[in-house]
């Protein structure tokens, strides 16, 4: 079929075999999570692991998929912003949290007065 | 295509019906949706921050209970949910190149498999969901685990939630110091009996479950002791010593160690994150659906495809979302 040609409206067309790769390369992906998960010991880095391999699809996903490669830089920009405020919050909010973490109970407050 | 002047006031100068006036050109009105519809996705993103926020904060805190939770989740449904999902994105990325090429058939093909897929994906969430709600492993105060789950978590046969005594001391079952913890519950439930206004023993199970009583072990710490003890090793159920803990061996599963009380809430945020994606793929299925109605009314074209494009843009995004949902709460190691 045709390939990348551009025109006024109809813009960057994604070629074929372009489309079926990354979806096979996405498999691959998801099948290496999960022998990396079940397989792998790695103790507080299998989460970490786990994320990287989900980045990279995400990646995949976004670039190829949702056309941001060929797209203008704004749409990406935009997409980067909104993914970088959630590292923002999310490691705010561990920092947060880890500072008061020592102080934590399990559970509900033991009761104070003795029976 | 004759320039449209926005100061025109009389006449109509020709331009495509699918064209707003306040646009100069087709490429200017597709590049401007295209721009409002990526803002819009990362309100999303950030819809879901907020549950991830949620899972975070709690992972960092309390990581026995999503390592105990994760096993109720089924792996192998995870990831051909994650591999539906992908395969949804193919086809719905294809139904654009499709409608950019004017192959109208295919389009709507297409359409329609992405749409299947997203069914298939709440299909197999049905199935899971449904699973879950029969073993009574739900969110918050629901969490109440039957049957298999129970077995599980009781390490005997389950009689279910339904005693007012059983349900609140269940975790304490197998334990070596059950009795006096019995002993404990009993004279709370005496004392609540007692009380006109708490006469049944649902009313005891609430009471005693809002009012945390210690179990013996820890009431025979002096001061000193209990806050010099670490304390997550201090929980409503006392200190449990690994050794004394029954071992449950049911379905596969082989649990050692102390099982910990706060379970409902990894339920609470697997439901929410899940069921709040589980909406987003029903939207995305109408808004598909609504897509095919109109690709079947010839409205699309090469050169006007704009809806397909923003409405595969919302599908991919809520691919994207289970991408990282998958690993973070199906492959907990």
């Amino acid at each position: 079929m045709s390939h990348g040609h551009d025109s006024e409206q109809v813009g960057h067309v994604v070629p074929l075999w372009l489309l079926f790769g990354v979806f096979f390369a996405l498999i691959v992906l998801t099948a290496l999570t999960v022998w990396t998960a079940t397989h792998l010991q790695l103790g507080a880095f299998n989460i970490w692991l786990a994320l990287i391999i989900a980045s990279v699809k995400a990646t995949l996903v976004a670039l190829f998929f949702m056309h941001l490669i060929w797209d203008k830089p704004y749409n990406g920009i935009v997409l980067a912003g909104a993914f970088m405020f959630v590292i923002l919050f999310l490691g705010i909010s561990l920092m947060d949290t880890a500072e008061n973490m020592p102080d934590m109970y399990e559970g509900p407050a033991p009761a104070v007065a003795t029976e | 295509m004759s320039k449209k002047n926005s100061s025109d006031g009389a006449g109509h100068a020709e331009h495509p019906k699918w064209m707003q006036h306040h646009f100069d050109t087709p490429s200017q009105q597709f590049a401007s949706s295209k721009m409002g519809m990526w803002l819009f996705l990362a309100t999303e993103v950030l819809l879901f921050a907020g549950l991830f926020c949620a899972y975070t904060v709690y992972r960092a805190n309390h990581m026995e209970m999503f390592i105990f939770g994760h096993q109720f989740l089924d792996v192998k449904w995870g990831a051909i949910n994650t591999c539906v999902l992908l395969f949804s994105s193919l086809t719905a990325a294809w139904s654009v190149r499709a409608a950019q090429l004017g192959q109208k058939g295919l389009m709507i093909l297409l359409l329609f498999l992405t749409m299947a897929c997203g069914g298939g994906f709440m299909a197999i969430k049905y199935v899971e969901y449904s699973h879950k709600i029969h073993d009574g492993l739900l969110w918050g105060t629901k969490y109440k685990p039957t049957g298999h789950a129970a077995e599980l978590i009781h390490g005997e046969a389950a009689h279910g939630a339904g005693d007012a005594g059983g349900a609140h001391g269940t975790v304490d079952a197998g334990h070596a110091e059950a009795d006096a913890a019995a002993a404990i519950e009993t004279a709370h439930g005496e004392e609540a009996a007692d009380d006109a206004h708490a006469a049944d023993g649902a009313d005891a199970m609430e009471t005693s479950a809002h009012a945390p009583e210690l179990p013996a072990n820890v009431l025979a710490l002096d001061a000193a002791e209990r806050s010099s003890t670490q304390p997550a090793a201090i929980g409503p159920r006392g200190m449990v010593p690994v050794s004394d803990t029954e071992h449950a061996e049911a379905g596969g599963h082989h649990w050692e160690g102390p099982i910990p009380d706060n379970v409902h809430i990894f339920f609470g945020i697997y439901f929410g994150m899940t069921g709040l994606h589980g909406i987003h793929v029903l939207i995305g299925m109408i808004i598909l659906g609504w897509l095919i109605y109109r690709a079947l009314k010839n409205d699309f074209s090469p050169e006007y495809f704009t809806p397909v494009d923003l409405g595969v843009l919302y599908w991919h995004l809520v691919d994207l979302i289970w991408i990282f949902l998958f690993p973070l709460l199906y492959l907990i190691g």
